[in-house]
């Protein structure tokens, strides 16, 4: 089983690497482009069938290594095939 | 930091590998700067989920003293041993030149006693992600503990980019609340020779080995 977990800046924190994008895209003349938040994608390769057991494992992993929760958010959620 | 650690002691310090979880009872332990497992997921992360992390916990539990210097203030960070974040610089720029720092009133500490509240230590800095962030809740907390230990600090009124990282008030490094912990950005052992274009790296390393072992 497959988990995605996708971790992203809390609001209010500064993402300076977005800001850098944001700044070329808009002169690329993507002037609608006001605010660019970037982040990280972990994809997880579980050799288990409980999406029960798969979850709480995913979110301890967070918890635990995976997402400082200093700054960061994270959601998980299962690729289905 | 070695070389930093013979000088001034004449002895060559014990290098501890980070799997290691059995070591001796030490004076103190130096996190050094560096990119420990290569600065994957996050700087230090990984660093701080190695074996040598309780070994160092169990010393602080003890009152034993810890000095962790850049990627050695990152792991301390990861390992939750001192709060707080460490961003990537504000103007995402790798940073290494010498900057400023201003001593601040902050609790007892083997690392700064000697010197006086507002003297300024010309030390250089080398990194990429040392924007430090603290929550407005922490940083009240961190200033009502005195545990704010250096600033970086300007030297003329109009001067700009003093703060190499645009860290949260100009912080640089800041002592745990028992005061044996300090976590710093800049790189006190890069400033141990008159080739390096000053010495107060190395007063301010020679001070911590006194007040601890005299």
């Amino acid at each position: 089983m497959k988990v995605i977990v996708n971790v992203s800046l809390k609001e209010g924190v500064l993402d300076p690497e977005g800001q850098a994008i944001r700044s070329s895209l808009n002169n690329l003349g993507f002037e609608h482009c006001s605010d660019v938040k970037t982040g990280k994608q972990i994809i997880l390769n579980f050799n288990q069938n409980s999406e029960a057991e798969v979850l709480t494992q995913a979110k301890r992993m967070c918890e635990e290594l995976l997402v400082n929760t200093v700054i960061e958010n994270y959601e998980i959620s299962i690729l289905k095939d | 930091m070695i070389v930093a650690l013979k000088k001034i002691t004449g002895k060559a310090p014990i290098k501890i590998w980070h799997k290691e979880n059995d070591i001796p009872n030490l004076d103190l332990i130096v996190i050094p700067g560096g990119f420990s497992f290569g600065d994957y997921l996050r700087c230090g992360a990984l660093a701080a989920r190695s074996p040598v992390i309780n070994v160092i916990k169990n010393h602080i539990s003890r009152g034993g003293t810890v000095l962790g210097v850049c990627n050695g203030f990152q792991i301390l960070i990861e390992a939750k041993i001192l709060p707080g974040s460490l961003m990537r610089n504000k103007k995402l720029l790798f940073t290494c030149k010498e900057t400023t720092l201003e001593v601040q009133s902050c609790i007892k500490n083997p690392f700064l006693s000697s010197f006086k509240i507002g003297e300024c230590l010309k030390i250089p800095v080398a990194h990429n992600e040392g924007n430090y962030f603290a929550p407005n809740d922490l940083l009240k907390e961190l200033k009502e503990e005195g545990r704010i230990a250096l600033k970086y600090s300007k030297q003329k009124d109009n001067e700009k980019n003093y703060n190499p990282n645009g860290s949260t008030e100009d912080i640089a490094g800041i002592l745990s609340n028992n005061g044996r912990v300090l976590g710093m950005m800049p790189h006190p052992e890069r400033a141990i020779n008159y080739l390096h274009g000053g010495t107060d790296g190395l007063k301010l390393i020679k001070n911590c080995v006194e007040q601890i072992i005299g």
